[in-house]
């Protein structure tokens, strides 16, 4: 049976991110108590002026992260995708950090253990998200960035038409 | 401590040696941070009558106690404060992005620089450790350029830089210090002050923890402020940005035009920002720890500046445009480019282009002295070529570089004439002869002519006084919008959201106490903005300066307006900048000549200061 994706991530429009570190701040007060960017599950990238992105873990469907762990501290939840460190089994070997193609698993500072976006799961709800004063991050999972991306392409293939329609009482 | 990181950088230039010492806990409370904290290390650490380009001349970079925080807009500042090259007097210019915020994470409330490197240097901080490392090859590169050399040098692209570019080697006296790309201390030469001391950049990692007295009233507080942000208050910033002026002071007749012989632009839709954001901007972009995003990132397309890009706003479009004739918005980008790519105040250049263009009109400079320059009025290839020349130092920019006042004294052939400047420190874009409460802003403006130490032109622009007279009751106007201005300069807020302080004094009150778990009160706030503004009075009074240098440019009391139009036959007398002055000073309780009386220090617990008066 096929089914939809139900994996959520957090994923940045980069058009409406303007590159201002709201996110890292927030991630690390709500994980850390503290902030401190060098403590964020999310990090700025701005590029030059014009590319400006947060990126957080993906929850890719075939993690490489926890693929590369010689110690099989990661695991993924089968349920929500969710990367799981066990931080007695995590000696910061950084093979992890390695694998991941984004950047989005990093060696916490102090602990000296990975650590990974887990969508505040006690909040219930990215914190990230919520705090974007930019609205620029959202929760999806990767149909709906298909879907997003599909509307986009539309309406700027059609925007004369979308105008007209406007238009009619 | 909450809010301050509690200690103070002390760097040596000459002999490499640093050290750290705690700040004056006393001195947070009454100066706050920012350029309260920076003016009073400066007095404690420097003498009296010093060259600012001595290596006596400490530079001092502060950060403010919200800095560091995920205060909307509160986090990211920095100023630097020196004796200005300009002004012979304060030198303070501030800047965002995300500069200030890693020197607290580091953990500096300040770091005062002193001495002069024997080669190029520059200044390495990481965290506990302290270096200078050789900066030879990186010695007449921009500052963004300057950045990216770093950042690949140390191995770290989080790493935030600071920097002086071409002009700030060559001691050109407008020259600025850019962190982030495009982000300048831009005013009163602070550049100029780096480069004497051979210090091409400050490098900063920080990894410390940042937290606030009370976390979860703050983040309530944060809440809210993201809700205000999102509304009217912000919204010329977040929209058009202040290019927005354009048409609005053309309107009114109050945009100083051709080196003030107009004050309207017959060309102001070409350069407007409407025009600007319909066919330039492309991206507006945000500071460290923002909420509402301003940096209008502009991009040219097409024709000679094909592939400029840099961040825009009014003051420099206007130096750049109207105040020089010239029409085209793609050159502007082009001469903000060129400003950032040498490092020169970009308000400043324009001002001194403007000049140099009426000096051209008036034959007191020719094709022969401009290097073979058609200098005229809205000539844009001149405009760009002149400010490279300025970068540079070259040819007719050598003379140009020691900005309008000492450039005029060079020149003479009564150029001094047509010098538009308060201390020293070049006009910004408002006609002063039509707004008669920002006149004496500026006039009495600490750091010379600027529209950023008190905002008084909004009770002309938006008509909350007859903008035309000069009259008592505009002398506290300005003293109270002064210490205001010096609160969010030393907190370290952003102008820009500053309609969202609703309550002003009681909201920052509030800021303020979250932050650091004291308990002051408004009225406690309110003494220390006012103190901000003694203290600045007392360093321009130990350095020589008096009520004889608040006065205005020569055009702006001599040269009525003669565009027709609600500001025609407009200027300032000397009799009523006398009123003027006379009524702010008593609102000051200053004396007539414009010194704090030893009672108003007492009052203001500034004791330890009193005998600069006395002297």
């Amino acid at each position: 049976m096929v089914k939809m994706h139900k994996r959520k991530f957090v994923s940045v429009d980069p058009d409406k991110c303007v590159g201002c570190q709201v996110c890292e701040y927030i991630c690390s007060y709500e994980k850390e108590k503290a902030f401190n960017p060098m403590k964020s599950r999310i990090r700025v990238v701005r590029l030059n002026p014009l590319v400006n992105v947060s990126i957080a873990c993906r929850l890719c469907e075939d993690p490489p992260c926890v693929a590369a762990c010689p110690r099989d501290a990661l695991t993924q939840s089968e349920e929500t995708g969710l990367i799981i460190v066990d931080k007695d089994k995590c000696n910061g070997c950084g093979w992890c950090i390695e694998a991941c193609d984004y950047g989005a698993i990093m060696l916490h500072p102090e602990n000296k253990v990975v650590y990974v976006c887990d969508l505040c799961k006690e909040k219930g709800e990215p914190q990230c998200v919520k705090w974007c004063p930019e609205e620029a991050l959202d929760l999806v999972t990767s149909d709906v960035i298909a879907q997003k991306a599909r509307i986009k392409a539309t309406k700027k293939l059609f925007q004369e038409t979308v105008k007209e329609t406007k238009k009619q009482p | 401590m909450h809010g301050y990181a509690g200690r103070i950088l002390h760097i040596d230039l000459t002999t490499g040696k640093t050290h750290v010492e705690p700040l004056n806990e006393e001195y947070a409370k009454k100066y706050i941070g920012g350029i309260g904290l920076g003016m009073r290390l400066w007095l404690d650490h420097s003498k009296q009558g010093v060259d600012p380009f001595s290596p006596d001349n400490p530079l001092i970079l502060t950060t403010g106690p919200i800095s560091g925080s995920v205060w909307p807009t509160g986090g990211n500042g920095h100023a630097f404060v020196s004796k200005s090259p300009q002004s012979y007097g304060v030198g303070e210019a501030k800047s965002h992005g995300s500069f200030g915020t890693e020197l607290k994470r580091a953990g500096y409330d300040g770091v005062i620089l002193k001495g002069k490197a024997e080669k190029p240097v520059y200044l390495w901080i990481d965290d506990d450790t302290v270096e200078l490392l050789d900066a030879s090859n990186l010695w007449g590169k921009s500052p963004s350029d300057t950045e990216d050399a770093i950042k690949e040098e140390l191995g770290d692209y989080y790493i935030r830089v600071a920097a002086i570019g071409p002009a700030g080697e060559k001691l050109v006296r407008i020259a600025c210090i850019i962190n982030d790309k495009t982000r300048a201390a831009g005013r009163t030469g602070m550049g100029a002050v780096m480069g004497s001391k051979n210090l091409k950049a400050i490098a900063i990692r920080g990894t410390l923890d940042i937290t606030v007295a009370k976390p979860e009233e703050f983040m309530e507080y944060v809440k809210e402020f993201h809700e205000r942000m999102k509304g009217p208050a912000t919204q010329k910033y977040k929209m058009l940005g202040t290019s927005e002026n354009v048409l609005v002071h053309n309107a009114l007749h109050c945009m100083p035009t051709r080196n003030y012989n107009n004050a309207t632009f017959e060309s102001a839709e070409k350069v407007s920002g409407e025009t600007l954001n319909e066919k330039f901007v492309v991206k507006i972009i945000g500071c460290s720890s923002c909420a509402m995003r301003c940096e209008h990132v502009c991009f040219v397309g097409e024709g000679p500046y094909k592939g400029t890009m840099t961040r825009m706003e009014y003051e420099p479009l206007w130096a750049m445009g109207p105040y020089c004739g010239v029409d085209r918005l793609d050159a502007i980008i082009k001469g903000m480019d060129l400003a950032n790519y040498y490092g020169v105040d970009a308000i400043s250049v324009g001002v001194i282009v403007g000049f140099a263009m009426d000096c051209y009109e008036n034959g007191i400079l020719t094709e022969k002295d401009t290097d073979g320059i058609d200098a005229r009025f809205g000539n844009y290839e001149a405009m760009v070529k002149l400010v490279e020349k300025i970068g540079k130092r070259e040819g007719i920019g050598d003379i140009l570089a020691e900005g309008v006042k000492v450039a005029s004294e060079k020149i003479g052939k009564g150029s001094e004439k047509l010098a538009q400047h308060i201390k020293g420190v070049e006009v910004t874009g408002y006609d002063l002869r039509c707004l008669k409460t920002a006149a004496l802003g500026f006039a009495v403006s600490f750091r010379g002519a600027d529209h950023n130490r008190h905002g008084a032109y909004a009770f002309d622009v938006k008509g909350k006084v007859n903008r035309l007279k000069a009259e008592k009751g505009r002398g506290k106007m300005v003293k109270d919008m002064e210490d205001l201005y010096n609160l969010i300069d030393s907190f370290f807020v952003c102008k820009f959201s500053r309609g969202t302080y609703y309550k002003e004094l009681e909201d920052m009150t509030k800021l303020y106490n979250l932050v650091t778990g004291f308990d002051l009160k408004p009225e406690e706030l309110k003494l220390a903005g006012e103190r901000i503004n003694n203290l600045a009075r007392l360093f321009n009074i130990r350095e020589g300066l008096g009520r004889k240098d608040d006065t205005l440019p020569y055009k702006v009391m001599h040269q009525p307006i003669t565009d027709e139009g609600p500001s025609k036959g407009a200027y300032v007398t000397q009799e009523e900048l006398d009123l003027l002055l006379d009524d702010y000073y008593e609102a000051r309780g200053w004396t007539k000549k414009g010194i704090p009386t030893v009672e108003k220090l007492k009052e203001l617990g500034m004791d330890d200061l009193v005998h600069i008066v006395k002297e």
